[in-house]
């Protein structure tokens, strides 16, 4: 195995977005797996990895893509595990720690009813290895969601402290929002290819779902103005950093190790 | 090294591959479950095509090493093993022969085909009863939820459809 390339990654606008949609789905499969044996009973832990699988294994394929585009002998790896806060771009809602089960479950929500839009747009990409992705990605999303869909409908219109946490969760996550419709210059060119998607054009359905999805909990749309981004620009909040501490422990100490 | 003749060789290859299996449901073969997709000889080059089930599959790469394996106890060294991901894996491509595999093994095949139209219902697979309960989305792996049977009472797993 050569020793990794120690540059940065080549600026061109593909791998970007190849990379940023791998860290969207890392860092969210590695925050779930960070309830592998806390789940609060044996089959919501089992769900809770095998969502955590689905996620990580999305990332590998964006990775390998972003590696073969690359050409420089990088693999899937390298790019997990040898890239600091600053390179990676995920959105921030899927770095967030936990949280109670509620926070978990919520920002799930979040994440797969914006899934399902991104996604099955995606799948009309010009770029094959993107729409084949997507094709297989949607799948699971789809399965996903119904998952969230009635976790939070049965916390909301749960107990008087369900409900209430579940609006918490939706109230504290809900600036993070914003973030994952706002489109970059860089972005917009790979849209007029052909190749990405414009997830500006995706708010509208995903908050007639939210809403939708919400009120049948009996829970309120959130009336929070604060919006907090930087994700894509590698501007992160302070959780990546521990999250990153963690999951890159064993390659950053024994840099190439196998098992 | 065995030499390739690839119109005969290409059924030996298929006929050696029909026993490898799913490491975690040990009584599916790769063609059963719809995973291995084509077989291709050039240049006396044997290229493996399989798809995976779901994306973070952790068996995909126990196939892949017990296809290499196969191959080369019966001779054939020059052996590629290509992940493709179009079109992407549907339950709908089980065989029936698959579907009461499973059953037998105690695992409800899928109900539905991929585009939601209903095959079958689900029945415990102890008992054949329909009267059963969904107990979680999913289960010991990726590819299956967790039921249990009404009637006799038995937890089950289910292949989910996708």
């Amino acid at each position: 195995m050569n020793p990794p390339s120690t540059t940065a990654l080549l600026d061109t606008p593909l791998l970007n977005y190849c990379i940023a949609l791998g860290d969207d789905s890392l860092t969210l499969g590695h925050r779930l797996s960070e309830w592998c044996r806390n789940g609060p009973f044996l089959e919501e832990d089992l769900a809770l990895t095998n969502v955590s699988l689905d996620f990580i294994g999305r990332a590998r394929l964006f990775y390998s893509y972003a590696a073969k585009l690359e050409g420089k002998g990088r693999d899937e790896d390298d790019i997990a595990y040898l890239r600091d806060c600053r390179e990676y771009r995920n959105f921030l809602i899927n770095e967030l720690p936990n949280g109670d089960f509620a926070v978990t479950m919520a920002r799930q929500l979040i994440v797969d009813v914006y899934d399902m839009g991104f996604f099955s747009a995606l799948t009309q990409s010009q770029d094959p290895t993107l729409a084949a992705i997507a094709a297989k990605a949607i799948k699971e999303s789809r399965y996903h969601l119904r998952r969230s869909e009635e976790w939070i409908k049965r916390l909301g219109d749960g107990t008087e402290e369900s409900h209430e946490r579940a609006q918490n969760a939706f109230d504290q996550l809900w600036g993070y929002v914003p973030e994952m419709f706002e489109m970059s210059d860089v972005e917009l060119q790979l849209v007029e290819a052909g190749m990405a998607v414009d997830r500006s054009a995706l708010k509208a359905n995903w908050e007639s779902t939210m809403q939708l999805i919400l009120k049948q909990a009996t829970l309120d749309v959130p009336n929070e103005n604060w919006a907090i981004g930087g994700g894509r620009d590698g501007i992160h909040t302070e959780h990546l950093g521990y999250l990153l501490a963690e999951m890159q422990f064993l390659q950053r100490t024994y840099p190439g190790q196998q098992w | 090294m065995v030499s390739l003749d690839q119109q005969t060789d290409l059924t030996r290859l298929f006929d050696l591959l029909s026993s490898v299996v799913d490491p975690e449901i040990p009584v599916l073969s790769l063609q059963d479950l719809g995973v291995l997709r084509d077989i291709s000889v050039t240049d006396d080059v044997i290229e493996v095509t399989i798809t995976p089930t779901y994306a973070g599959c952790p068996a995909m790469n126990t196939m892949q090493a017990d296809i290499e394996n196969k191959l080369a106890e019966a001779g054939y060294q020059q052996v590629t093993v290509r992940q493709s991901l179009s079109p992407a894996w549907t339950t709908d491509w089980m065989s029936e022969n698959g579907r009461e595999k499973l059953r037998r093994y105690g695992i409800a095949p899928p109900a539905t085909s991929a585009c939601g139209q209903q095959k079958s219902t689900i029945e415990c697979p102890q008992c054949g009863s329909a009267e059963v309960k969904r107990i979680s989305e999913f289960g010991s792996t990726a590819c299956k939820a967790l039921y249990q049977c009404k009637d006799c009472l038995e937890p089950f797993d289910y292949f989910k459809c996708i």
